[in-house]
């Protein structure tokens, strides 16, 4: 048995002519946590779809585990099962992520499908929701909840089942910087044994938390590999992949001039 | 500003302002603390309940039976602690779509004639089929809201299923039902973010047009989304069937409750049909 988990090799795919990933060779090993950098449009959404089994490469192929990932495999009901049992996915847009009528409800709702008792249901939501702090909202309806509140519920929906494999699209994206830091802290814990995580994000700022691994994106191509210090300290890479910009400030002599940086915004000082 | 626009914007704030307390009403937090009359009783008995009563206003042949059905109905809504303000509202606003619905009928039934407006006679029999199409509709709107704002809905999806209803179509029911609500927010901040970018007063015709055009773009937004959805429930391991975690138990309470829905629904029959 070989040590990758996902074998990618020679991945094109459109959506209705618009293209969106054009050749992606990448191998990601069991227990490695990735982190896909790239601008927005570069494919990252796409090519999480793709490891999740929920499209299909047009050419090209993506094992799982030795298995090809297809829709007639994915037809299998045993494969699927424990497919969906062994890999949760994180959407980008929460609304899409959260159809139940409350938050309860939708943390039950992957346990029901891969048929766990309800007694393991109960016990496993009342854990989670003490971990990601949303116990309160248990009776909420999803959708009316702020955007950092649908965030947690939509990671907690997926890590109630204890996926071995995690793959996150902006699992950071809108949230309040203490939010962002205790969603970074209960990921990179998650990720400390044998889980594997593929994370899709443009901040530089928390790569080097989440990830032993950068792959970084460009027009729906792998632009570079490495270690997230590598990436992050290869200035002319980011600025040609659109993930650093030349960011213009007053400084406290009052001049103004433009320079790259490396912090996020809000939080800047020179 | 027209009359039509004028009422346009009565319809589309009521319609609003309807589906904001349907939604409320039907909220997990408020069904916790009500403790109404049909509250607690099996969502089977009220599902079937509620059917045979709609089923009855329909085939019913007497006005005075059909009205007396929808008072006992309203007075049902009202115990089970439905809220006035939601009845109030749809009742208006059913009313309103029915009553154009109906309106043709009061002047081309024939029989005897009690007025005349604008020189056309309006006839005994016209008024009574009018009366009768809004007396079924509304009896049948009160029924449902009484069923959405007693029963949590994952409770009504799974009494669904215990009855046999196929699986895809109780999927497609809860799918509406939820995504109704986000649709509607996603209509709001559409108009919202339209007015903060366009200065002073629109004319009628524009606002026709924008409305025409709001209307487009949510239905291509619904039907993404919904690819999307059906994207997220495969990711989390759903393969056509619906599971839920409500287990449904009849009780003393539950065997009542449909012994009276039972008798009411005989009574309605039996005078609709003499
Ligand atoms: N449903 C869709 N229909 C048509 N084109 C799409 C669809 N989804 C994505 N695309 C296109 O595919 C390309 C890649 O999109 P993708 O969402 O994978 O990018 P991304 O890297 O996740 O971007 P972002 O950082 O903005 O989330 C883009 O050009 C996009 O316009
Ligand atoms: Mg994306």
């Amino acid at each position: 048995m070989s040590d990758s988990l996902f074998d990618v090799r020679g991945v094109t795919f459109s959506y209705d002519g618009v293209p969106a990933l054009g050749g992606i060779d990448l191998s990601i090993l069991r227990g490695e946590r990735v982190a896909l950098l790239g601008a927005n449009g570069s494919g990252k959404s796409t090519f999480l779809r793709l490891l999740d089994g929920l499209d299909f490469a047009q050419s090209g192929t993506i094992d799982f585990d030795g298995r090809t990932l297809t829709p007639g495999q994915l037809d299998d009901s045993s494969f699927a099962h424990d497919f969906r049992r062994r890999v949760g996915l994180v959407f980008q847009n929460p609304d899409v992520q959260l159809f139940n009528a409350t938050v309860f409800d939708e943390l039950a709702f992957g346990p029901l499908q891969i048929g766990w008792s309800s007694d393991e249901i109960r016990t496993r939501i009342d854990a989670v929701m003490e971990s990601l702090d949303i116990a309160r909202l248990a009776a909420r309806p999803p959708h009316r909840l702020s955007m950092g509140e649908k965030k947690r519920v939509a990671i907690a929906s997926v890590l109630v089942i204890h996926p071995e494999v995690l793959l996150l699209d902006e699992p950071t994206a809108a949230l309040d910087p203490r939010s962002q830091s205790e969603i970074i802290n209960l990921l990179s814990g998650w990720s400390g044994g044998t889980r594997t995580a593929v994370t899709a994000t443009h901040d530089l700022s928390i790569v080097e938390d989440i990830a032993d691994r950068c792959v970084v994106f460009e027009s729906g191509r792998v632009a570079a590999v490495g270690t997230p210090r590598e990436i992050v300290q290869n200035e002319e890479l980011l600025h040609r992949t659109g993930l650093l910009h030349a960011h213009r400030h007053r400084h406290e002599s009052g001049v103004v001039h433009s320079h790259p940086h490396l912090h996020r915004h809000g939080d800047h000082h020179h | 500003m027209t009359a039509a626009v004028i009422h346009r914007g009565f319809v589309e704030k009521t319609l609003t302002s309807l589906l904001h307390a349907l939604e409320r009403a039907s909220s997990s937090e408020r069904l916790a603390e009500q403790r109404g009359l049909l509250q607690h009783v099996d969502a089977r008995v009220k599902l079937l309940g509620c059917l045979a009563l709609i089923v009855a206003a329909a085939v019913s042949r007497h006005l005075d039976t059909l009205t007396l059905l929808f008072a006992a109905i309203a007075i049902l809504a009202l115990v089970s602690r439905v809220p006035l303000h939601l009845l109030t509202r749809a009742w208006a606003i059913i009313f309103v779509f029915t009553a154009a619905i109906a309106l043709p009928a009061l002047f081309t039934t024939p029989g005897q004639s009690i007025a005349t407006v604008a020189g056309i006679p309006v006839t005994l029999q016209g008024l009574r089929s009018a009366a009768f199409l809004v007396d079924r509709v509304e009896s049948a709107t009160t029924l449902g809201l009484v069923l959405i704002s007693t029963t949590p809905w994952p409770q009504i999806i799974a009494a669904l299923r215990s009855l046999r209803v196929p699986a895809a179509v109780v999927l497609i029911i809860g799918m509406t039902y939820r995504y109704i609500f986000v649709l509607l927010r996603s209509a709001e901040e559409m108009f919202i973010a339209r007015r903060s970018r366009s200065i002073g007063r629109l004319e009628g015709a524009v606002r026709r047009r924008m409305a025409t055009a709001t209307a487009g773009v949510l239905l291509g937004k619904a039907l993404a989304l919904s690819d999307e959805v059906y994207l997220a429930m495969q990711a989390r391991g759903f393969r056509g069937e619906v599971r839920t975690l409500e287990e449904l138990r009849m009780r003393g309470r539950d065997w009542t409750a449909g012994a009276l829905f039972t008798a009411a629904a005989i009574v309605a029959f039996w005078q609709g049909l003499r």
